[in-house]
């Protein structure tokens, strides 16, 4: 990120301040269910990358610069911020996740920033984004400023580590639960981390995108009824 | 031995190795001691199953006699997974889900969403301005048939059954008003990205100000029943005490946060859908208790009623002008009209489509099956429910489907709450705390 200041034209530059760089989570292929070549429509050569809106450069604009650079003066908080995209007038912070905690700190005390109010945490999964594929989406709003921003951070499947914030936003306490619950990301230092819609014995993560719709058995008083996909065969 | 005690409920009491054993099916109270269970706890489970819990809520409790030493909210029995399922049908099916998360509140729900996906397609601005209106009409009349639902089942819990009977008869007026604009009493799906389906009914301007005038007759009389009433002032101040720092810690927004004398209203501080222009004040107290949450609520109706009358105005004002978006790729086509065998259809666009172009046709049926794309992105839309801050976190990845939606419920974030509200007070008083948070299950459980 460089700093551009009046007067000067920094070289690098280059770029206007609205240019994003792209961000491919996911590529599909085909349509209608149809992958491949072997037929004559073409849907099966159907090629389209999944781009969510990539990094901005600053100037951002208005008091998105003030929170961003709040941020970065905290205390070993230089280097916390991954990227930073601004896109349909809101700002998102993808902040590194060992970092997540003390950025919360830093968020709601200082007195500049003053994100009193914890809005929520809530998963997305991008299987295909490798290394990447869980993300934590958490929303946090200034009362005393006014202002809404969002943090998020990311972390791989095979290590579904964040840090909670919990001890900073004691609200937090249930939107981590459902987030482990319906997505498995390991919120450390959550006072109790037990499923909290699903229940208490439910395997797997429901709200993951490799996770069927449907598809359980139902047993009730010892009866047994099958999946509605496997209850009849008409072969 | 002890383990067939503890598994059978109906097993006989005996001395085991925990001691002497009782169990629900009584008999031989009368042998308990007094002395001998001194300083013991019974954990008790109340509900999922419970008339005072608000729906399939449950708390797990710790009492030390009658009085409360721990308690903690079970949830999840309501739980449908409607975000999952909104993941499998398209941007404007998804209203018909989310709908039914908060089912007394239903059109915060909608607005939550629909404003979320407005805020993805870069809509924001076109949206019709008698759209707008009647939204915020559904808004705030629904404003006030969920307070009514909330002291009306408020009230049934301490006793005040003519509380419950007088709230449920007149929601039942404004659930007509419902069913007039929307077709449905519950679970309306009215709100489309791109405006609303249907423009208000004929006679409508007429019926919406008759029951404003009902209204206006019927709110007084709750006062006159509870505000001075001394048995339902014992039994609500001071109870689910709850300051602003503990209401911030917790996330509690609504009318909870605005009786720790906090003006936090979203409509007042982040407008959506032009509140900055209507007339109204926001109400707080600086009661942080059960009884202050029902002063505040009630002050809310007149509130609402306020902006209904504006809103009346504004539609006799703009008769005729469009309710949904001017482009086509967007604007469901849904001008049903009620036909002489009392069934909903179309027939201008009926005969558009299937006599005069083909094009339509096509169109159509890509918008009907497939719906529109919208461009990959995340969004979140906040508006103020009845309850609180309700809000919905949408990400596009360009397709036709939601790739994840989440609502950030208020009932889900308040109903934390209840742990400091009831420590330390009495079993009864535990009611009259989650009554106070007026939490719907199915907003809590989704």
């Amino acid at each position: 990120m460089s700093d551009a200041t009046e007067g000067k034209t920094p070289e690098t530059e280059v770029v206007p301040a609205s240019a994003t760089e792209l961000n491919i989570v996911s590529v599909r292929e085909g349509a209608f269910g149809v992958h491949g070549t072997g037929d004559t429509s073409g849907y099966g050569t159907v090629r389209r990358p999944v781009v969510m809106p990539g990094a901005s450069r600053p100037p951002f604009g208005g008091w998105f610069d003030d929170v961003a650079a709040g941020i970065s003066q905290g205390e070993g908080l230089s280097d916390a911020i991954e990227k930073t995209v601004v896109d349909r007038g809101e700002i998102t912070f993808f902040i590194r996740r060992e970092k997540i905690l003390d950025v919360a700190t830093h968020l709601r005390n200082d007195p500049k920033l003053r994100f009193e109010f914890f809005s929520g945490v809530s998963g997305v999964h991008y299987p295909d984004d490798k290394g990447r594929e869980l993300h934590a989406v958490y929303h946090l709003l200034s009362m005393t400023h006014n202002r809404r921003i969002r943090l998020e951070v990311t972390c791989a499947e095979e290590d579904p580590h964040i840090p909670s914030v919990v001890s900073i936003y004691p609200t937090a306490d249930w939107h981590e639960r459902e987030t482990w619950d319906m997505f498995g990301i390991q919120f450390d230092g959550h006072p109790a981390l037990t499923r909290i819609l699903m229940p208490d014995d439910w395997p797997g993560h429901p709200q993951r995108k490799d996770y069927p719709l449907g598809g359980i058995n139902v047993e009730f008083k010892g009866g047994f009824n099958s999946a509605p996909d496997q209850r009849r065969s008409y072969n | 031995m002890s383990d067939t005690l503890h598994n059978d409920p109906y097993a006989g009491t005996s001395e085991t190795i925990d001691g002497q054993v009782f169990n629900v099916t009584g008999g031989d109270w009368d042998t308990i001691q007094p002395d001998s269970l001194a300083g013991d706890r019974v954990v008790i489970n109340m509900g999922p199953q419970h008339p005072s819990t608000h729906g399939v809520l449950r708390l797990i409790l710790e009492l030390d006699g009658e009085q409360v030493h721990d308690a903690r909210a079970g949830i999840g029995y309501l739980h449908t997974g409607i975000e999952k399922n909104m993941e499998f049908r398209t941007w404007t099916q998804g209203v018909t889900f989310c709908t039914r998360m908060d089912y007394v509140a239903p059109f915060s729900t909608e607005a939550a969403y629909v404003g979320a996906v407005e805020r993805l397609l870069g809509i924001e601005d076109d949206i019709p301005e008698r759209a707008k209106i009647i939204r915020v009409l559904l808004l705030e009349l629904n404003r006030i048939s969920s307070h009514l639902i909330a002291i009306a089942t408020g009230g049934m819990e301490i006793g005040a059954l003519t509380v419950m009977t007088c709230g449920f008869r007149d929601r039942e007026e404004i659930l007509k008003v419902f069913e007039a604009i929307t077709g449905l009493r519950m679970n309306h799906a009215f709100f489309r990205p791109g405006g609303v389906p249907l423009d208000i009914p004929e006679g409508g301007i007429q019926q919406f100000r008759d029951t404003v005038a009902l209204m206006k007759k019927r709110l007084p009389e709750y006062a006159a029943l509870c505000n001075e009433n001394p048995i339902f002032k014992a039994r609500l101040q001071g109870i689910g005490y709850l300051n602003l720092a503990g209401a911030m810690a917790l996330g509690i927004t609504g009318p909870i946060l605005r009786s720790t004398g906090m003006d936090w209203d979203l409509r007042k501080k982040q407008p959506y859908w032009d509140y900055e222009t209507y007339d109204f004040d926001v109400i707080t107290r600086d009661e942080p208790d059960a009884y202050g949450r029902f002063r505040i609520r009630q002050d809310e109706m007149w509130e609402s009623l306020k902006i209904v009358e504006q809103c009346i105005d504004r539609l006799e004002k703009t008769a005729g002008q469009p309710v949904m978006i001017d482009d086509k790729k967007i604007a469901w086509p849904a001008q049903l009209t009620v036909g002489a065998d009392g069934q909903g259809n179309s027939p201008e666009h009926i005969k558009h489509i299937m006599g005069e172009s083909m094009e339509a046709l096509i169109h159509h049926f890509k918008i009907v099956t497939e719906g529109f794309r919208v461009p990959a992105g995340q969004a979140y839309f906040a508006v103020e429910s009845p309850k609180g801050e309700i809000a919905c976190h949408a990400v596009s990845d360009g397709g036709t489907r939601p790739y994840r939606v989440h609502f950030r419920e208020p009932s889900f974030v308040n109903l934390q709450g209840v742990s400091v509200m009831s420590e330390g007070s009495m079993l009864s008083d535990v009611i009259v705390a989650v009554a106070s948070i007026d939490p719907v299950m199915g907003g809590v459980d989704r």
